[in-house]
C-alpha cells in the first residue's frame, strides 16, 4: 500500500484497453501525481 | 510504442529522475503490454524509436496488476475499468509485464 504515493505517473493508455484518461482517473484516487497520460492506437 | 511518446517519456524520466516515476500501461493484449513495458524498462526493442539502445529502467505496470489496483479508489476502479477488465486476457498480461518488469526495471 502507498507505493504510488508521491510517485510521478506517466499513463500510456490503449484504446481497444484500457485508455488513458481511465488511468489517469484511477491513479488520481490512489494519491499519485500524473505527469502525463496518453492513448495509443494502433488501427 | 509510439515514438513521440517514447520521446516524452525520455525528457521527463531526465526531467524528474528515473527512481521517482512509474509508467502504468492499459495495453489491450500481453504481447504489446509486454513490448511496452520493455521498452521503458530495457529500451526500444524495435530500435525504431528514440529510446533504441536506452534502458531506462523505469518501474512498469499494467493497469490491472493487484499491486496498482489495490491502491486505487475501488469505485473509480470499477467505473474506469471494470468493463475492460472482463475482457482482457489479465493473466496473460500479469504474467508478461512483470517479468518484464523482474528482468528490467531497476526501480
Amino acid at each position: 500500500m502507498y507505493m504510488l504515493q508521491g510517485k510521478k505517473i506517466i499513463a500510456v493508455g490503449d484504446r481497444d484497453g484500457i485508455p488513458g484518461p481511465a488511468i489517469e482517473e484511477c491513479l488520481k484516487s490512489a494519491g499519485a501525481e500524473i505527469i502525463f497520460a496518453s492513448t495509443e492506437c494502433f488501427v | 510504442m509510439d515514438l513521440e511518446i517514447q520521446q516524452r517519456i525520455k525528457d521527463l524520466t531526465e526531467k524528474h529522475g528515473a527512481e521517482n516515476i512509474v509508467v502504468v500501461i492499459g495495453g489491450a493484449e500481453a504481447e504489446a503490454s509486454g513490448l511496452s513495458a520493455e521498452t521503458v524498462a530495457a529500451g526500444d526493442p524495435t530500435y525504431a524509436g528514440p529510446l533504441a539502445g536506452i534502458a531506462l529502467g523505469l518501474a512498469v505496470y499494467h493497469m490491472v496488476e493487484p499491486e496498482i489496483k489495490d491502491e486505487c479508489d475501488a469505485t473509480v476502479y470499477d467505473e474506469q475499468c471494470g468493463m475492460m477488465e472482463m475482457v482482457l486476457d489479465v493473466d496473460a498480461i500479469i504474467d508478461e509485464v512483470s517479468k518484464v518488469r523482474k528482468e528490467f526495471s531497476k526501480f
